[in-house]
């Protein structure tokens, strides 16, 4: 596992702040978003890539988002014992069994150079653009490098110039389900037998000027301009949004054989996947939550369980008055009596939306959970929606054993992914 | 594919050389260039003057009434790409709520989508009136931008842009419900889309899978990119009809454009259950990465690309002597078409010699996430009807190429064919197919 985050640039970092209900929202300091209806975000802070890269020159032209990734991934690389930049690995994995699959954002648009375009091209007498003018600047300052690092499949060719990847490799973006969806189409290709190693997860960053706005415009974000640590705040009654965040987070796949033939410390075992589409409405979710509960379904019958078996719910949790609403709905609808038995917490609350990026690092929390037995809260939920009846596990961690635990993360437009993951046990 | 067999029941394609499926072919058949001047934007001041665009139509035309108040919400992108889903499902046979809602004959549920999508560009006039009203001393203020700019943004404006949006309007439209992915490798999308549709059906995920991509490159900002990583043909003094010229020794560069190739893909028994027509069956899958720090080309020997065909050969269980026609990715950058030739070349071995290698991007241009969809959709119409037609533009291979490139159209029964795919960045991907017969266990 490997994570950049809000809240730390490694695991164990981002765990003990997650336990301690600290929040990495604060206000913007990536550029002037003092005007803007929200004035805040969770962002990345202090990640120096040349502390943990070894070859930063390979990399230097990256995207913000390529970069926290890169750093991810040497973290879950050492602790999964790949061999990163050697021309001989002798870790025993053969390249060729090796993928990628990232649920990778955008590079951020070059917003200095389009908006100047704009500026330099459009003729206001005419209301329309002069073309030879804005090309001239776009032409002229727009820069090889940054233009190609905003393709999202970018973050994928990093990692793959990391460790010697050549498996399959893919990068797919469905929005705020993008790397639960990632890791899960993973495991089909290790299941399916063409790799042995996946390195999987997301990373992302919206967070500029344009990014923002689109958000903002959508009325997504919370606005709560006074209080940024407590505004993002699912399932409580004053929750008006969520809070833009950003990061990346990696977790190396393997199959169970090349893992034991490796002698490689096994973390958790991911035992089910499931997808599903709401068909619904481009802007909003289905009123009834009814693809969020295919895709759970999907994920139980994959995995061969009922409702019954699972014994923690990370939620996708925005702080939306939506999301959080039908979601609720989604859980009662499936875990029928026991919805209200099993604990379902949010660690947005803390993290923020890592949006293509959010459902790996929601998975590694699962993980952890397993591992030290231990649910993450849900912070800020002093106020409960008195609509919204689940144990949220509110406002401090719970110790409890967890054999399996479940991720649940949605995307705008309607694209829903489920996977769950089980305590390894080699008996 | 192992196991469940997984064959192709409806093909839907929009590209600069017509807005279905026959049109393409009747043009490709015919060895018509798709590619002319640009028109959607002034191209002046820019080392690029041609493209390959779609010809004009009318969305509302392919769009239900249910669903049509959500046109403004489609970038060209999404519209590509929900054209070319209308004609692949109408083909198939398939009564979804967006063929007919009083005869849906498909479970929704059991139907998935995986669509390649590229990386869209906002449009530039769209954000002018919000832009130049944040102007201060001719500089952009971001303050302004807070407080006056925003607010002229449209609320949904964001939605029009993210690339899952291809496969969410298309679910809306057509009531699919099932497994719903968007790949994001640029010009590898349309093949690694389909490879993992086919493993959604083959895994029991679904019965019936929408694959393939769309992209709209004729953008201001997106070709100004092509024209920073120097990827466009030199085409001073030159003919749209001829500037295009992959593994042509006269060969200078690509021309870009747009387009979308949409493939229904479906589980064999549930075809025949339905007397579907099937138009060819989907035999193998391979996929792999370029390695190399410079992410813009391919590397010079090939080998990711190679790595790619070999497993597609592997996963089809064939020889590569088994192949008779390869659609490569082919865009004419010189230096990515050798390198393509050296991995087909050590892919095949001997067998190289007599497997015919046809490149359509002198036709149809370089169009991104749709370009490998659309070379797997002409695979099939060759396959169909026993013709490779001659590869427009090429006159003599480089030194160092040694593809079977037809100068001349071929008749040719093709059993198995093989379309190939790469992007800057690295991502490979290879997609066999087999001629269906009814008689065949796979």
């Amino acid at each position: 596992m490997g994570i950049v985050c809000p809240l730390g640039n490694d695991v164990e970092t981002m765990w003990q702040a997650v336990l301690a209900g600290r929040s990495g929202v604060a206000k913007t300091t990536i550029f002037d978003a003092s005007a803007f209806p929200t004035t805040f975000d969770a962002e990345v802070k202090g990640y120096d890539p040349s502390q943990c890269v070894p070859n930063l020159d390979l990399h230097r032209h990256c995207s913000r988002g390529s970069g926290f990734a890169i750093g991810a991934a040497v973290q879950a690389c050492a602790q999964a014992g790949i061999d990163i930049e050697g021309t001989e690995p002798r870790d025993g994995i053969d390249r060729t069994r090796m993928g990628i699959y990232l649920g990778a954002g955008e590079g951020s648009l070059d917003t200095e150079t389009f908006l100047a375009s704009i500026i330099g091209g459009w003729d206001a007498e005419k209301a329309e653009m002069n073309w030879a003018k804005a090309n001239h600047v776009s032409y002229t300052q727009m820069t090889r490098h940054r233009e190609l690092e905003q393709e999202p499949n970018m973050a994928v060719a990093h990692i793959a110039t990391l460790t010697g990847a050549r498996g399959p490799a893919r990068s797919c973006l469905t929005a705020c389900a993008a790397s639960t969806q990632s890791v899960g189409e993973a495991m089909m290709l290790i299941r399916r037998g063409e790799a042995d190693v996946m390195i999987s997860g997301g990373a992302h960053s919206m967070i500029h000027p344009l990014g923002l706005t689109g958000f903002n415009r959508l009325t997504a974000l919370s606005t709560r301009n006074d209080s940024p640590e407590t505004a993002s705040r699912p399932f409580s009654a004053s929750r008006d949004g969520f809070v833009l965040g950003e990061g990346a987070a990696i977790v190396i796949l393997e199959s169970l054989a090349s893992a034991q033939a490796r002698g490689a410390t096994i973390l958790a075992e991911l035992i089910g996947y499931g997808s599903s589409s709401d068909a619904y409405r481009v802007t909003d979710m289905h009123a009834e939550g009814r693809g969020a509960v295919q895709a759970i379904r999907a994920a139980l019958a994959d995995a061969g369980l009922t409702y019954e078996d699972i014994d923690y719910i990370s939620t996708h949790g925005t702080s939306t008055h939506e999301n959080d609403s039908i979601e609720t709905l989604a859980i009662k609808t499936v875990f029928q009596e026991r919805a209200q038995d099993v604990p379902a917490s949010s660690v947005k609350s803390m993290l923020g939306h890592l949006i293509g990026a959010a459902g790996a690092a929601e998975l590694i929390t699962c993980i952890l959970a397993i591992r030290d037995s231990i649910v993450p809260p849900t912070a800020n939920l002093n106020d409960p929606d008195p609509q919204l009846d689940l144990d949220y596990v509110p406002n401090a961690p719970r110790e409890m054993p967890v054999k399996i635990a479940m991720n649940e993360s949605f995307g705008f437009g309607g694209q829903n992914n489920v996977v769950i993951l089980k305590r390894y046990d080699d008996s | 594919m192992k196991s469940v067999r997984v064959v192709v029941t409806g093909l839907g394609a929009v590209s600069p050389l017509g807005l279905n499926v026959e049109e393409m072919w009747a043009g490709l058949r015919a060895g018509r260039c798709g590619i002319g001047p640009i028109k959607a934007f002034d191209p002046t001041g820019l080392p690029c003057r041609f493209a390959g665009e779609v010809p004009e139509y009318r969305i509302q035309n392919y769009v239900p009434r249910s669903h049509r108040k959500a046109v403004k919400l489609m970038c060209r992108d999404i519209e590509l790409a929900v054209v070319a889903a209308q004609e692949a499902i109408a083909a198939s046979g398939l009564i979804t709520k967006g063929i007919d809602p009083e005869k849906i004959n498909v479970d929704p549920t059991r139907m998935a989508i995986t669509l390649g999508a590229g990386m869209i560009s906002a449009d530039m006039v769209e954000l002018a009136p919000a832009t130049v009203a944040s102007v201060s001393d001719g500089q952009f203020d971001i303050q302004k931008w807070g407080r006056l700019g925003l607010e002229q943004v449209t609320p949904v404006w964001l939605l029009k842009y993210l690339p899952n949006m291809l496969a969410c309007h298309i679910g809306i439209i057509h009531d699919i419900r099932g497994p719903s992915n968007s790949i994001t490798c640029a010009e590898a999308s349309g093949p690694l889309a389909i490879g993992e549709a086919a493993q959604v059906i083959a895994r029991g995920d679904s019965e019936v899978a929408l694959a393939g991509g769309a992209e709209a490159k004729v953008n201001p900002f997106i070709m100004v990119r092509q024209c920073l990583l120097k990827r466009i043909a030199d085409d001073a003094g030159q003919s749209p009809e001829t500037v295009c010229r992959p593994f042509d020794a006269g060969a200078t560069g690509a021309v870009f454009g747009e387009g979308a190739g949409v493939l229904v893909l479906e589980n064999l028994e549930h075809a025949q259950q339905r007397n579907a027509t099937i138009s060819a069956e989907v035999a193998g899958i391979g996929q792999s990465q370029n390695l190399s720090p410079v992410y813009d080309r391919l590397e010079a020997d090939g080998k990711g690309l190679q790595i790619a065909i070999e497993k597609a050969l592997d996963d089809a269980e064939i020889s590569p002597a088994e192949l008779d026609l390869i659609i490569p990715h082919g865009t004419g950058v010189p230096g990515d078409d050798l390198a393509e030739a050296r991995a087909i070349e050590a892919a095949l071995g001997s067998a190289v010699e007599d497997v015919t290698v046809w490149p359509t991007k002198s036709m149809l241009s370089t169009t991104g996430a749709a370009s490998g969809a659309l070379d797997l959709i002409a695979a099939i119409q060759a396959m169909s009807t026993g013709v490779i037609p001659a590869a427009r533009n090429f006159e003599a291979a480089p030194d160092g190429c040694h593809l079977r490139i037809p100068v001349q159209d071929e008749k040719r029964e093709i059993r198995y064919a093989l379309s190939c795919s790469y992007t800057h960045g690295g991502q490979t991907a290879a997609v066999v197919i087999r001629r269906y017969d009814e008689s065949t266990t796979a």
